[in-house]
This record gives C-alpha cells, sequence and structure tokens, in this order.
C-alpha cells in the first residue's frame, strides 16, 4: 500500500493548488479552469479513496458483512495495542538504517570522494553505488535472504575467518532480525544519497574550495565549510526520500520475514496488509494506514524545515 | 520526487483532508450494498435440476487454487471431461496460489460479477466470513441428486459446514464439497533410522524417547524451518492433537469447548520449547525456509520432518523408497492429527447458473475424479472403489495414513481455522515459544486472548 507515495503526491497536489493568491482575485477562476483536470484526476484517484479510508477506518469491517460503526476504537486500538505500537517502534528504528546511516555514509563517500573529482571512471563508480536503487525490492530482498541464510553468504564468511561463534540465522533471531532488515535498507539507500550528494556538491562554487585551501584548511575543515552547507538542499531531500521509504517499509519485511520473528519485524504497512487481507479486520487496517500517512506527512514537514528557503 | 512543500502548501493539504473526509462522509456503511450478497440470498432461484445439456450456451467461471503441478494436471484434466460431457458449458478457469486466492477472493465474491463455484478455505476466516456475509448457498438442495451425503464420511463433510449465520462451524447446512485430503505427519528418514538401530516412530511418546539417543549420535533428531510462519502451525497442531486428543483438539478449533490454556495444550507447548532448548530443532529455525527444511531433509540432514502430505510428490522423488510417512497416534492408540480437506468447492450466492455450478461441484469430487487424482499423484478425500496404495511405498503409507485418521475420527482441523487472527496470533507464539522468548504458560495465555475477544465478538 503505497502510503508514503500517497502522501508525498497530495503534497505535491497540495503545492500545485495553491497559485494564484494575491491581491486580484479575479484571476483565480481562470487559474482553477487550468487546474480542473489535475483537480479531476486528483480527485478520483486520491482523494476519494483517501476519503473512503478514513470513512472505513471508523468501522469494526470484515470487508464483508455490515460493518458497525466503532468510532475512534480503531485509532485507540492503535495507541494501547503493543502489537501495533511495537510496528510503529519498528517503523522508527529502520529510519537510523535507512535514513541516518546513509546519509552519513554518503556525506563520509562526498567528503572522501570529493578530493578525486577527477578519478578516471567515477561514472562508473557512481553506476554502481546507484544500483540498489534501480534493482526491483523484491529481488534486493530475495538476495539479502540468501546472504543472511543459516548456510548464507554472511555465515560462511564468518567461519571461513573463524568466527563461528558470531554465525546465526541472522532473520530468525530474535536479537537481530530488525537491524539484518534495516542494514538491506542501508545499503539500498547509501547509494540514492552518493548521487545525490555529489551532485550537489558538484554545483559549489570551485572558488570557495580554493579559497579554502588558501586559507590552510584541511579535508574536514573543507567539508564542514563549504560541502555541507553548499549541499544542505540535497541532504533535505535525502532525508525525505529515505525517511519516507523507512516508513512504508513492506516490501523487505514481506519477503523476508513476514513481521517474524514472533513480531519482532513487523511494521505499520506490513500490519495494515495483514489485517485487511488476512484477517478481516479492514477498519483497523485503514486506521493504522491513515495514522501512517499522517506520520510520514509530518516527518516530511519537519524535515523540510533543514531545506535553504527557496527565492522566488 | 524534487517538488518539496513549501509552508504555503500546509494549508491546501489540511484542506484537501478535509475535502477527503467530506467526500468519505457521503458514502454509507461499508457493506451495506454487498452487490450480489446482498445478505439472505442463499438459495437458488431457479428449482433443483440436473439437466445440464438443456440450459443452452453458458460459461461457468470458477476459482480455482490448484497451481501445484499434480492437482493442476488434474484439474485441468477433470475440466476438459466435464466441457466433452456438456459441450454447451465454457468453463473459464481462475486459477491463483493459496496465498493470492485468499487475498482476491473476498473481493471477487462481494463484486457484482461473482465467479460460479469457488474454491472457500474452512473455518472461520474465510467460510465462515462468506457465510454470514451470504456469499455463498447451501449445496444440500442439490444432495439429493448427487449423494455427496453417502459418499463422503460425515466428519469430512462437517469441515464445510455452517450455520447459517456463519457463526458455528461444522453443524448445519453444507457450504460446499471437497476433492483432495490432506493430513500432517511425519516423514522419517529409513536409512538414517535404520543406522541408529531405531524403527519408526508410531506414537508421539516412542518420537519423544528416540530424539535424545538420535542427538548424542550427533544426528539432527527433527528437521524445522519455520521463517514462513505456517510450518509452526504444522508442528504445534500435530503434537497438540497426539497430546491432548484429536477431540479435544478439535473442539478448540471449531468453538466447540476447552480453553487454549487447558494443560494439555500447556503440555503440547512444553514439548516442543524442551524440543527447541535441547536442540533436537535445528538452530536458527526461525530463519530456516519451509522449502530450505524439505529440501535439508531430502539430503539427509535430519531423521524427522513434521510435514503435509502435500510433500508427497517432492521426497518421493527426492528420496525414493529412503522415506517414510505415519500419523503419529497419541494416548489413544488411534492416530490423531492436523489435517483436513482440501479447500472446498463451492457455489456462490450471486451466480446465475446454480444448477451447472453444482454440477460442476460433484464432476469434480465424485468416484470418477478422484481415479484422476491418484492417476496424477494427489491424495483424493475418498479412496476409488477397490483402490489400494502400493505397500512400503511413500505413496502407500500416506493413503494409509489418511484412512486411518479420516475414518477413525482423529482429524484436527488447520488451528488457525479458530478465529479471524489466530493464525498471526499463533505463528508468532510459536516462534516466539521455540526462540526461547517466551514461556508455555505465556504461549497458551497468548492463544486464549486471542480465543476470548473473538467469542466475545462471536
Amino acid at each position: 500500500m503505497a502510503v508514503g507515495n500517497r502522501a508525498l503526491a497530495r503534497e505535491r497536489g497540495g503545492a500545485r493548488s495553491a497559485p494564484g493568491r494575491g491581491p486580484r482575485p479575479r484571476r483565480q477562476w481562470k487559474a482553477y479552469l487550468y487546474l480542473a483536470p489535475a483537480l479531476a484526476v486528483l480527485g478520483v484517484f486520491l482523494l476519494y479513496p483517501l476519503g473512503q479510508s478514513v470513512w472505513i477506518s471508523f468501522f469494526d469491517w470484515n470487508g464483508l458483512s455490515l460493518a458497525t460503526w466503532v468510532g475512534l476504537d480503531n485509532y485507540v486500538d492503535i495507541a494501547t495495542d503493543p502489537r501495533i505500537r511495537a510496528a510503529f517502534g519498528h517503523a522508527l528504528v529502520l529510519i537510523v538504517f535507512f535514513a541516518l546511516l546513509p546519509v552519513l555514509l554518503g556525506l563520509l563517500l562526498t567528503a572522501v570522494m570529493g578530493r578525486a573529482a577527477r578519478l578516471r571512471g567515477l561514472a562508473f563508480f557512481r553506476a554502481v553505488l546507484f544500483l540498489p536503487q534501480v534493482v526491483a525490492s523484491v529481488v534486493v530482498a530475495t538476495s539479502w535472504l540468501a546472504i543472511y541464510a543459516p548456510d548464507g553468504l554472511l555465515n560462511q564468511v564468518l567461519r571461513a575467518v573463524g568466527l563461528e561463534v558470531a554465525a546465526r540465522s541472522w532473520l530468525g533471531d530474535f536479537g537481530t532480525a530488525l537491524p539484518a532488515v534495516g542494514l538491506v535498507g542501508s545499503w539500498v539507500g547509501t547509494g540514492l544519497c552518493l548521487v545525490l550528494f555529489l551532485s550537489g556538491a558538484a554545483q559549489v562554487d570551485r572558488e570557495l574550495y580554493e579559497a579554502a585551501r588558501l586559507e590552510g584548511a584541511g579535508l574536514l575543515r573543507e567539508f564542514l565549510a563549504v560541502t555541507l552547507p553548499g549541499i544542505r538542499g540535497q541532504i533535505a531531500v535525502a532525508l525525505t526520500l529515505t525517511v519516507v521509504a523507512a516508513l512504508k517499509t513492506f516490501d523487505l519485511v514481506y519477503v523476508t520475514t513476514r513481521g517474524g520473528p514472533g513480531d519482532s519485524t513487523t511494521v505499520p504497512a506490513y500490519l495494515a496488509y495483514e489485517r485487511a487481507f488476512q484477517t478481516n479486520q479492514v477498519g483497523s487496517a485503514c486506521a493504522i494506514g491513515i495514522v501512517l500517512a499522517l506520520l510520514i506527512l509530518l516527518v516530511s514537514l519537519v524535515i523540510a524545515r533543514v531545506q535553504p528557503a527557496e527565492e522566488d | 520526487m524534487t517538488a518539496r512543500s513549501n509552508p504555503p502548501a500546509r494549508r491546501s493539504v489540511l484542506l484537501g483532508l478535509a475535502a477527503a473526509g467530506a467526500a468519505g462522509a457521503a458514502g454509507c456503511t461499508p457493506g451495506s450494498s454487498g452487490g450480489s450478497g446482498g445478505g439472505a440470498q442463499t438459495t437458488s432461484s431457479a428449482p433443483v435440476s440436473t439437466d445440464i445439456a438443456s440450459l443452452g450456451e453458458i460459461t461457468l467461471t470458477v476459482w480455482d487454487q490448484n497451481t501445484d503441478e499434480g492437482i493442476d494436471a488434474a484439474t485441468q484434466q477433470l475440466n476438459e471431461r466435464f466441457s466433452q460431457q456438456y459441450p454447451n458449458v465454457t468453463i473459464e478457469r481462475v486459477s491463483r496460489s493459496f496465498e493470492d486466492l485468499k487475498t482476491t477472493l473476498r473481493l471477487a465474491l462481494s463484486g457484482d460479477d461473482a465467479p460460479d463455484v469457488v474454491q472457500a478455505n474452512q473455518g472461520y476466516p474465510d467460510m465462515g466470513a462468506f457465510v454470514e456475509a451470504g456469499l455463498l448457498q447451501p449445496v444440500g438442495p442439490w444432495d439429493a441428486s448427487y449423494g455427496w451425503q453417502e459418499r463422503f464420511p460425515a466428519d469430512l463433510l462437517s469441515l464445510n459446514s455452517f450455520s447459517e449465520d456463519g457463526r458455528t462451524w461444522r453443524e448445519g447446512n453444507l457450504y460446499g464439497v471437497s476433492s483432495t485430503g490432506e493430513i500432517v505427519g511425519v516423514y522419517y528418514n529409513k536409512g538414517l533410522l535404520q543406522q541408529l538401530g531405531l524403527s519408526a516412530p508410531t506414537t508421539l511418546e516412542e518420537l519423544a524417547a528416540s530424539l535424545p539417543a538420535i542427538a548424542a549420535a550427533g544426528q539432527l533428531p527433527i528437521q524445522y524451518g519455520d521463517a514462513d510462519k505456517s510450518p509452526g502451525i504444522h508442528l504445534f497442531g500435530a503434537v497438540l492433537a497426539a497430546t491432548a486428543g484429536g477431540k479435544a483438539a478439535a473442539d478448540l478449533v471449531s468453538s466447540a469447548g476447552g480453553a487454549w490454556t487447558d494443560p494439555d495444550v500447556v503440555r503440547a507447548a512444553s514439548t516442543l520449547r524442551e524440543w527447541a532448548d535441547a536442540g533436537y530443532l535445528p538452530e536458527g529455525h526461525n530463519g530456516i525456509g519451509e522449502d530450505e527444511a524439505v529440501a535439508r531433509f531430502a539430503r539427509g540432514e535430519g531423521v524427522h520432518l513434521f510435514n503435509g502430505t502435500w510433500q508427497l510428490a517432492t521426497l518421493q522423488q527426492a528420496m525414493g523408497d529412503d522415506v517414510g510417512f505415519v500419523a503419529l497416534s497419541g494416548a489413544g492408540g488411534t492416530p490423531e492429527t492436523l489435517g483436513g480437506v482440501g479447500l472446498a468447492w463451492s457455489i456462490t450466492a450471486g451466480t446465475a447458473n446454480a444448477n451447472a455450478a453444482a454440477a460442476y461441484v460433484d464432476f469434480v469430487t465424485d468416484a470418477a475424479a478422484s481415479q484422476v487424482l491418484v492417476d496424477t499423484g494427489n491424495l483424493p478425500a475418498v479412496a476409488p472403489e477397490g483402490y489400494q496404495a502400493p505397500q512400503g511405498t511413500l505413496a502407500g503409507d500416506i493413503a494409509a495414513g489418511w484412512q486411518a485418521v479420516s475414518e477413525g475420527g482423529g482429524l484436527v482441523p488447520y488451528l488457525d481455522y479458530a478465529t479471524p487472527t489466530f493464525y498471526d496470533t499463533l505463528t508468532g507464539a510459536v516462534q516466539q515459544l521455540t526462540g526461547g522468548q517466551s514461556t508455555p504458560e505465556q504461549f497458551a495465555q497468548a492463544l486464549q486472548a486471542d480465543y476470548e475477544s473473538f467469542q466475545q465478538d462471536r
């Protein structure tokens, strides 16, 4: 359920529907005329289903028989049911792996690679690092399933270097399952962050670097004083994309662990799917979806503040 | 994805939300206009008839879950034969994997253009919900013509029976007929057992007693992988059936009596926890997929494997005569285990061709169909007249096991039929139990909590 996409799309739609503010209101009519086709599409394919989801979330409904109005019960459940709360908690943990780690790694690599701007074959390395973004997520998940398997690549390597004690069933162990899933997200996200940051750094005025070097700034100093401020916009974009990806994670969990072992890797999107399609709790599924969408919206708005104001 | 929200956008987002809410409020209570399944539509409008040839050119849309090789071949053959017998009926087959069927059938049934015949899963989560919503019609009116009550043991038919309100399982109207049978039992590696000087187990006690010696000899006593979550139901269910007895376990599943905190349930859970703690189950089993576990067993890793009769073809091919199958007996001395009949062939309430649908249901479940099933390597619910499975082969073991369990009343329906949310609750709880995260008592309480909340809603 592309809850996240929906939220983003909604923002985009919103941004589109707010022109023509100003002292001359007469202009608005024409503007709306131009907007009408986009609004119609948006309304039919986004707002109406969204409204339906909100409406259904107030019911106890098995998807077939007549539903019972339960008011805010489904939302109260989200706040009180430890299983649902745990799922939201897991999503927050995933933010560390999906967003913070890739952004930090991306920054580190940018700082290092910035010095090698004339490296031959840079485009090639960039492409390789970006590859995980291009591969279908189910393929990514299946590959990692094989890596994490009890006889998989990771354990084989550990055993080969004498770390037998560290070898385990990574996705079946209550302590390691969630970080294991998270690290797949880090792997996917790092390339995206790096490519974004490199392109940002390339736009920074070369003279600034020269000036910094003339002043005797080292690698770290140069990075903090010149590169970092220069790519704030890219960082905001990278954070938004990766945080949203973390919060709406579904496919990774669905393919690798199905929320297990126990409930240790359940995430809201997986719970919503399970409740809507497996356990006849459509109302609750909708409530989870709505809360997830609102959460994503909120987080995106907060991150947007990182971005420097664009001059109009 | 580069458009970013700047402050003015925020207000319009809220506006959009409000507008969306208003759009929703204009709708009515979900489920109130169920299309074809209006609720009371549980009887066929046309008089019952078995004369299909006179119906003219019609199309019968059939949804099945027979995507596996053997059963797919059987379904294709039967469909072809049906078309030969009734050239005026065109069968439009929609075949989906079990899980895809589960997630899409619900929408298909409640839509305006519902299929005519569907394979409905038993238990409260599926068939119960369909019956409650009036989406299936009882097949009883056709029984006089087709004689299902005579052909199938009452125990098997009750699996496809519900009260008219869908609230009580295993009694009331018959809502479908199943063509195949399946049980969960223990596959054993004959070569390894012989090496260890052991004979094949027949009871849970014998099996449990042999495990320490197997482990001491450096072999894995029980191969098991629960990453897919459903194998947990099979392992625990088979142990529960043999511990509590088929009747008590079956009553728990169908809400006929008992509690999931009963001593026998806790005892079965303790057995599982002990096996896991003692290393009788493979290390890291919660991260091993079911297919991987079966493949390992076929390679000779593990002396026993708890799994269903649906692995017959795979294991027979991989191990030949080196593998056997047994349905374990409990204290009662008769085989008691988890199992059931294949998904029920049911007639939808919305079909315009109920008589043709009933004829099809009978056609794919009658004695001739049983023979087709046997010929294609499947296990029919009722063996064809005079059929004798070859002794000493896996197919023979499985046919004998099914016969003993289905005719001896030892069949315990899949535990996840117990409540709509039980699959989720139980599979998670088994992983926690064998993963050492919960005690048998906590395990039992988790199941009971789910069960109680279902009983309150019922």
